[in-house]
């Protein structure tokens, strides 16, 4: 009872505490570059929100369900791409635009989805990472001048809602991305404890017993499949309106997929809080990174140590390679015996037809 | 077979102490020890699926486990499969587990280890292995694989064989040769054998070891065990001819 | 007549380079069961070691000899870094292939960076022998010379990658542990000895790539690993996991349509040159549906 309690309360109490950032004016030196209420900050903690949600996203696919997917950042890219490209090439409406983006954000997982689920595994991972490199080539090739290219292209700021756009909005944006995390939060606890979520989990550890037992895996992994890359689609509009940039080409890249993999691995993957705690964490490092290297500290040190230093993403991956070694189950399951366990998310997504006979697979009797 | 007594007063060639193994979520081994003497066959007995190729598999280190394993007087538990293997320890896995897309040559090559491996003995039991030798191992009926694999455990000089059920799937007039190979074979080195085949059993082993629900319920002579037909049947489901 | 020679020659060359990537990609997840997520840096090190020593060896006044020497340098650095990588990283995590993956791609990430922190994101150009750049005529088809090259290293190991796996122990070794390494253990192999052979071999092969790519772009950069990486995945999984042989007939089909759909994309169908890349992913989703373990990999 008590335990239930706290796992409303505990969310519940963050978001309202969250939602007040942006009244307090309060300076958290080392943490931040300026006061908390200030835009640059709020769109800072803006962008952590959103990838905690886009991390979530992720979760569902590959924690929950165990699909290793290598191409979400494509539904992530149709989130930033197509909104802007209806409000400023093809002159449509702000709400209209959202509207073709949410209908475009189901049909393209359905029909992608239903032909990449037809194999598992490896082969899995390759078709999606497939798909997403077409998305990827797509908007560098620029076909009509749509997708602008290598540069992208700048949104339209006429078509948007007033209260989203200038500098003094910026908490507006704060709030709708803060808005998107806990939504994405409600959406995927209670998809998870649903009957159809407890099938996903199910899928994960056995897809063979599920079938005995007479459900078609296939269905359902569709659904979740569906549900993972719309919530993501959602993500990238939201990104889209924080980013105060246009899109452009480096949103469909592969690494955006491995860095939400890194996210989830970093807090925990298939726990209640990991994917949040994973995807804040790695976007704050990766922006506070860059700072460390412009500290005084660091520029007095030598160059062979001062480069490396400076670099976020060398910091991040060795910080994800120590990581590894020392805490493999993530953040949220810091417990002995949890650790282990994190881990088998990705040994039964991986562990599938491809596997060589007998290497590694325990047989009964 | 033989009328020995099941109990050898000299020390057990390997003893398995209090093994646990857990399979996923489900504790399939919970505490089995039993002892296996130096010399002659003891057959690990039980019914489908309670766990005596896991029990094998763990001797080996195949398996994560717990437990103690001592083997030749020396603990072998925390040492490498490998080095476990080296410890000449021969292994004929329940699906032979033969190299596919390697010939016949090449599967006995690989499994080399001692400075003179004794092909002679392994041609003379199993003359179509030399006729076959550049045969791709895929290509082999299931018998002749089943054969390949005992050859394999044989090249070296081996103190124990780790026998898995080999006569599953044979035809009858293969397991007759089988039995026929592993009666010869036991002259030589002790075998714990796997083995659902009463028949086999019957003929073959000293000692039995039976195994139900996770632990041992029965170690003693094999004739013994096998001319109690009501325990028999009770603890393996099966009706002795 | 000519323009197909072209096509198919320049093609072989391309595929050449998805081969060396490949072959060591596809052996490394064959044997250990380990997706090497950064393999593209093992071919960045090669790359920017024969450049950088190239650079430097302004002693050595032949511009092909100071080529020859300095990727010569560049296969020792690659072998050297895979095999140290396998050691402090990879064999540590033995029998935990999610970590051991996950540490690939760490390693993918950080190594790129630094690599880029410490020369810049920008493409260095790279000075080629002349005798590279120009062309041989082949039934009317002009040629780059450096295509031969390629096609003629990539052969090279072809042949030395079975002759090792065929005719050696540790060969015999890689073959049986790619079908089942838990009982090559049993046999009483340390198969460890072998994963890390691998890692140096994959290293080796993917370093020549990275000598030979910057050959054949005309310059080194950051990125290429990574972007190289994405097409001997492909040709690795088309080819079947853990086969030399799937890994070159992969890599020549990837290879092929790529020039031919760039090709004619650009020219008579007006689809733009990048049409290869996707028609090169397209055939990947079409295999694998159809096949889901490849050319000639095996099932379990």
């Amino acid at each position: 009872m008590i335990r239930r309690f706290w796992n409303v309360a505990l969310p519940v109490a963050l978001v309202v505490a969250l939602a007040f950032v942006p009244q307090i004016s309060v300076d958290i030196p080392k943490l931040f570059n300026g006061p908390i209420d200030s835009p640059g900050t709020l769109q800072l903690l803006a962008t952590c929100l959103v990838f905690a949600g886009l991390a979530l996203t992720y979760d569902l696919l590959f924690g929950y369900t165990g699909l290793l997917s290598f191409g979400h950042a494509l539904y992530f890219a149709v989130g930033v791409y197509l909104p802007a490209i209806a409000m400023t090439k093809w002159g449509w409406g702000f709400w209209e635009s959202l509207a073709i983006t949410a209908a475009f954000g189901l049909a393209l997982p359905f029909v992608l989805g239903a032909v990449s689920l037809r194999v598992t595994g490896i082969a899995f991972a390759m078709v999606t990472l497939a798909f997403a490199q077409v998305g990827a080539v797509l908007a560098i090739k620029n076909p009509h001048g749509w997708t602008g290219g290598e540069e992208g292209f700048g949104t339209d700021f006429e078509k948007l809602p007033a209260a989203l756009v200038g500098v003094f909005n910026t908490k507006h944006l704060y709030w709708l991305a803060l808005g998107y995390a806990a939504a994405v939060f409600l959406i995927v606890r209670w998809a998870v404890e649903s009957s159809p979520g407890r099938v996903w989990q199910a899928i994960r550890e056995n897809e063979l017993r599920v079938e005995v037992l007479g459900l078609r895996p296939h269905s359902f992994k569709l659904m979740a499949f569906v549900l993972s890359s719309f919530l993501a689609t959602a993500g990238g509009a939201v990104y889209l309106l924080t980013s105060l940039t246009g899109p452009s080409p480096s949103v469909t890249s592969p690494n955006i997929t491995l860095t939400l993999l890194i996210m989830v691995v970093l807090g925990g993957a298939g726990t209640r809080w990991g994917a949040v705690i994973g995807g804040v964490l790695y976007k704050y490092f990766e922006n506070r990174l860059g700072a460390i290297g412009d500290s005084p500290t660091v520029h007095d040190l030598p160059g062979i140590l001062r480069t490396p230093l400076s670099e976020p993403l060398f910091l991040l991956g060795t910080l994800f390679i120590l990581l590894v070694f020392f805490l493999p189950g993530g953040v949220a399951r810091l417990s002995l015996r949890g650790r282990r366990a994190g881990l088998r998310r990705f040994e039964q997504a991986l562990a599938s037809q491809t596997t060589p006979v007998g290497g590694g697979i325990e047989k009964a009797t | 077979m033989s009328a020995l007594p099941a109990v050898q007063p000299s020390r057990p060639l390997l003893s398995v102490v209090d093994l646990h193994v857990y399979l996923g979520q489900s504790h399939v081994l919970q505490g089995v020890s039993f002892d296996v003497a130096d010399g002659g066959v003891t057959a690990l007995l039980g019914r489908n699926g309670v766990g005596k190729t896991t029990t094998i598999r763990a001797i080996l280190g195949l398996v994560g486990r717990q437990g103690r394993i001592v083997y030749g007087g020396d603990e072998i538990q925390s040492l490498a499969t490998h080095k476990i293997a080296r410890r000449e320890i021969g292994y004929v896995p329940e699906d032979r587990d033969v190299f596919a897309g390697l010939t016949v040559d090449e599967n006995l090559k690989l499994a080399e280890r001692d400075a003179e491996p004794r092909y002679d003995l392994v041609y003379e039991l199993f003359p179509e292995l030399r006729e076959r030798g550049k045969q791709r191992t895929g290509t082999l009926s299931g018998g002749q694989q089943q054969m390949l694999a005992i050859a394999r455990a044989l090249l070296n000089d081996n103190r124990l064989l780790l026998v898995d059920e080999p006569t599953k799937g044979l035809a009858p007039r293969l397991v007759t040769e089988v039995a026929r190979v592993l009666e010869r074979v036991a002259e030589l080195a002790t075998i714990l054998l796997v083995e659902q085949n009463l028949g086999v059993v019957r003929k073959l082993a000293r000692d039995a070891v039976v195994l139900d629900q996770g632990r041992v319920v029965h170690a003693g002579s094999a004739p013994a065990f096998l001319g109690q037909p009501e325990l028999v049947r009770r603890l393996l489901s099966v009706s002795v001819a | 007549m000519s323009t197909f020679v072209l096509l198919t020659i320049t093609g072989f060359g391309l595929a050449a380079m998805y081969f060396l990537i490949a072959s060591g990609l596809s052996l490394i997840y064959g044997l250990m069961g380990v997706l090497n997520f950064a393999h593209g840096l093992f071919l960045t090190v090669g790359a920017y070691s024969t450049w950088w020593f190239g650079t430097h060896l302004t002693g050595l006044g032949n511009v092909t000899v100071r080529y020859l020497v300095s990727a010569l340098i560049g296969l020792c650095v690659g072998a050297l870094f895979a095999t140290l990588v396998e050691l402090l990283l990879i064999r540590p995590l033995y029998r935990r292939h999610i970590e051991q993956v996950l540490v690939t791609v760490g390693l993918g990430l950080a190594g790129t960076a630094l690599v880029q922190a410490i020369w810049g994101q920008d493409s260095r150009p790279f000075v080629t022998p002349k005798w590279m750049n120009e062309t041989t005529t082949v039934l009317g088809a002009h040629v780059p010379n450096d295509r031969w090259v390629e096609i003629g290293a990539a052969a090279a190991v072809l042949v030395g990658l079975e002759t090792f796996l065929r005719r050696t122990r540790y060969g015999l070794i890689v073959r049986a542990g790619v079908e089942n390494r838990a009982m090559v253990t049993a046999l009483g192999i340390d198969v460890r000895r072998a994963f890390t052979l691998v890692f140096a071999i994959g290293g080796v092969a993917a370093a020549l790539a990275g000598a030979l790519s910057n050959v054949y772009f005309g310059s080194v950069t950051p990125e290429r690993g990574t972007s190289l990486l994405i097409f001997a995945f492909i040709v690795v999984v088309i080819g079947g996991l853990g086969s030399i042989t799937g890994s070159a007939l992969a890599a020549l089909l990837v290879g092929v349509t790529q020039q031919y759909a760039n090709y004619y994309g650009a020219t008579s169908l007006h689809l733009g040159s990048s049409i290869g890349d996707i028609t090169v992913i397209l055939l990947l989703g079409l295999i694998l549906l159809v096949r889901p373990q490849g050319l000639s990999g095996r099932l379990a």
